[in-house]
């Protein structure tokens, strides 16, 4: 038996690797992204096994191990929650072609905006498709599903969505593993039109669809990670989704739980269970982390006289991650804090890094745009986003990837002259291409500021796929060689800096300036490795 | 003494050996994004594995990282844990790098538990409070220690090791052996060499020597 000590995204990359996948698929997002970094330094990784690099965004990243799964082989998708929204698109269709080598998606979601714009609950994606949803409780459970999840969605030819919260994804305990599992060969769909999603064969596959949902639900009452557990107090039943099982446990310390309750990791639900709990109880409790998806599905049994109680009722704080805490006060346990909270204590926000090449941008900025009303800086996703703060309050927008270019041609065009863009290098290759070829076609007086440090910095350094690259795919889009400028952001270079900016924003058309210079903790990362290597 | 009275005497005594002998220590690991919280958390939990120990420890990541408040909830049992998150006012310890961080968690605490805290604060924010009353306000709370384990890792000339000073500080509460802290530095700190390896061995015993005098 060989037990390894994992985050639960180590354990859904580990037990993916372990289930025979040939492929890894994913842009970096937090809570995700040490799902695909796990697999790139495993041995499968590094010896080129298992495919692992890093996609431009979550919609690319989705489509290539869809093409992987129609070539027969086994394929692994991870995300954030919100990249779910960017591949939500070939995730729709992926349940209409449906899989051939088994497909799962990872999405991990972020109750409470630890580090995200919104915490959108996953399952409903998964609901809305169709699809099976997996939500394990702990680490464990999240290293089995995937081999039970491969197997399922070849079982029924159906992509599969697994879905997590930060919690688990960032909390390490030890896993048991099993012996790997050989990958798929290669083997085409044996229905050479399964992915043509034209209308005619669409309407088909969509009725394939609806015909293996019964036999889904049937799976999810029998797979075991739905459990159904008998109580002696029938005044209340419990229904506790994904980790909020943990929570229910710690409250009654590893003993007995009085009350009749379901552990719910596995959807569709399982509605035989919950006819059992409404027979046996009349008020029901319900547990979930992320939106009240369960919840909302009992309203069914209003006609029964059985009261719900969760998220809707105030039981359980509409928004934010669960807790002990929140569980214990739902079921009116005891739960205090001994000591106060001291009056000395403040808030300690995150702010950029010592040397960070933006700090010096942002500085430039601020000058070059002294002279125009504020509320002209449309920016985006990434380190750079916390020039909000203070010292710098050098932005007024932040909502999703690449929107910072689009917006700026919006307030444009509404004529809010001049209106700029500030977008980190990854996320403009993520999402910001199109939008400059937009504002090229229309010839909108945007200056599009592209902070070029070398790096997918936010999520920890990782890969930026356009390195050294981004002035050519500028030129390739249209923007006038002659209005793309690098500068480099250094206190020493602030005033040529901010006379360079001041003459692309007078510009009237579309114009880019690169403040080029290497994030500093990769720069002291290389430089500890180059020590090294000597 | 009759027999039945022995009899309980008996049963009283292995109940207390029982309840020795369950271990559990519930920790919070606090500070600043970079402080080294991730290094604690890495030692002690390569050291419990080594004890045969069940662990759970939810860690930080993301945007908090850059200089934000961060900390880490470590549980060990001998026993199956359930959350991965410490119900609040059931800590037994809080191992702080930085004082106000300490201050924050100590709601968290149980009230036998004890505080293991860093002196010199981390200053990155314009209103942080004055560091005498931080200080002041911590040993209101009796179980503490309080450590310039900054000004002893420079002392020992290994200014980055201040995190492990403040383990070994902590290390006599954690009931794990010494020798397998020790074990679990050689195993974390081991690729980057033999100099970083012993700093760190260096740093853990100063902080324990630091720790055991005031006691």
């Amino acid at each position: 038996m060989k037990k390894l000590l994992l985050l639960g995204d180590e354990a859904i990359a580990q037990g993916a690797i372990d289930s025979g996948i040939s492929g890894i698929y994913a842009y970096p997002g937090t809570p995700s992204t040490e799902i695909m970094e796990y697999v790139q330094h495993s041995k499968a990784g590094r010896e080129g096994q298992v495919h692992c690099k890093w996609s431009a965004n979550e919609k690319t990243a989705m489509e290539t191990a869809l093409g992987m799964s129609y070539a027969g082989k086994r394929a692994l998708v991870c995300m954030k929650h919100v990249g779910l929204n960017v591949a939500a698109d070939p995730f729709m269709c992926s349940a209409i072609t449906g899989a051939n080598g088994g497909l799962i998606i990872a999405s991990a979601d972020d109750p409470s905006m630890h580090s995200s714009q919104n915490e959108q609950d996953s399952r409903f994606y998964g609901k809305f498709a169709m699809v099976p949803i997996l939500e394990p409780s702990d680490q464990q459970e999240a290293y089995d599903m995937m081999h039970y999840g491969y197997d399922l969605s070849e079982k029924y030819h159906v992509p599969v969505l697994l879905r997590i919260t930060t919690r688990l994804a960032h909390s390490r305990s030890a896993v048991i593993v099993k012996e790997p599992k050989a990958q798929n060969s290669i083997n085409t769909p044996q229905d050479s039109i399964q992915y043509v999603l034209l209308p005619s064969n669409a309407r088909k596959r969509y009725k394939t669809l609806l015909g293996i949902q019964s036999a889904l639900e049937k799976e999810s009452e029998n797979s075991g990670f739905n459990k159904y557990i008998e109580g002696k107090d029938k005044s209340l039943g419990i229904i506790v989704s994904g980790i909020a099982y943990n929570y229910l446990l710690e409250n009654y310390d590893g003993g007995e739980i009085p009350f009749p309750f379901i552990k719910i990791s596995h959807y569709p639900l399982p509605k035989n269970m919950f006819e059992r709990l409404c027979d046996e109880c009349n008020e029901i409790m319900v547990i979930e982390e992320g939106y009240p998806l369960i919840e909302e599905s009992l309203s069914g049994l209003l006609g029964r006289g059985v009261k719900v109680r969760g998220r809707f009722d105030g039981s359980i704080p509409r928004d934010g991650e669960l807790n002990p805490n929140i569980v214990a006060q739902a079921l009116g346990l005891e739960n205090k804090a001994i000591n106060p909270i001291s009056d000395y204590v403040v808030s300690r926000p995150p702010s950029l890094c010592n040397g960070c090449p933006h700090a010096d941008t942002f500085m430039a900025i601020n000058e070059a745009m002294s002279v125009y009303s504020k509320g002209r800086v449309l920016s985006d996703i990434g380190c750079y986003t916390l020039g909000a703060l203070p010292p710098y309050q050098s932005i007024n927008s932040c909502v999703d990837m690449g929107a910072s270019i689009t917006m700026a041609k919006g307030a444009a065009d509404a004529g809010l002259l001049p209106s700029i863009s500030v977008i980190g290098d990854s996320t403009f290759t993520h999402s910001g291409i199109t939008g400059l070829l937009d504002a090229v076609n229309d010839k909108s007086p945007i200056t599009v500021f592209i902070l070029d440090n070398y790096t997918t910095a936010m999520t920890g350094g990782q890969f930026s796929p356009a390195n050294g690259r981004i002035e050519d795919i500028c030129k390739g889009v249209g923007v006038e060689e002659e209005h793309i400028r690098i500068i480099e952001p250094l206190k020493k270079n602030h005033s040529e800096n901010v006379r360079i900016m001041k003459e692309e924003i007078a510009y009237q058309g579309v114009s880019v300036i690169i403040p080029r210079r290497e994030c500093v903790v990769t720069l002291t990362q290389k430089s500890k490795e180059k020590k090294k290597a000597k | 003494m009759t027999k039945r009275k022995l009899n309980l005497n008996y049963q009283n005594k292995l109940i207390r050996i029982r309840e020795f002998a369950r271990m559990k220590k519930d920790i919070i690991i606090a500070g600043v994004g970079g402080q080294g919280i991730v290094s604690i958390a890495a030692v002690i939990g390569y050291a419990s594995v080594e004890a045969g120990l069940f662990l759970k420890q939810s860690e930080v990541h993301g945007m908090s990282q850059r200089g934000g408040e961060v900390y880490s909830h470590f549980r060990l049992s001998d026993k199956e844990i359930a959350s991965d998150l410490i119900p609040q006012g059931k800590a037994d310890l809080i191992i702080s790098i930085e004082p106000m961080e300490a201050l924050r968690y100590l709601p968290m605490l149980n009230s036998e538990g004890w505080v293991i805290t860093n002196t010199t604060p981390f200053i990155n924010i314009p209103n942080y409070p004055d560091i005498e009353k931080v200080l002041a306000e911590i040993k209101k709370y009796p179980n503490n220690i309080t450590i310039d384990a900054d000004k002893i890792a420079k002392n020992l000339k290994s200014p980055k090791s201040a995190n492990i000073v403040l383990l070994g500080a902590a290390s006599q509460f954690l009931a794990l052996d010494y020798e397998k802290l020790e074990n679990a530095i050689k195993l974390l700190f081991g690729r980057k060499g033999e100099d970083v390896v012993n700093a760190n061995l260096n740093a853990l015993k100063a902080g324990r020597e630091f720790a055991s005098k005031i006691n």
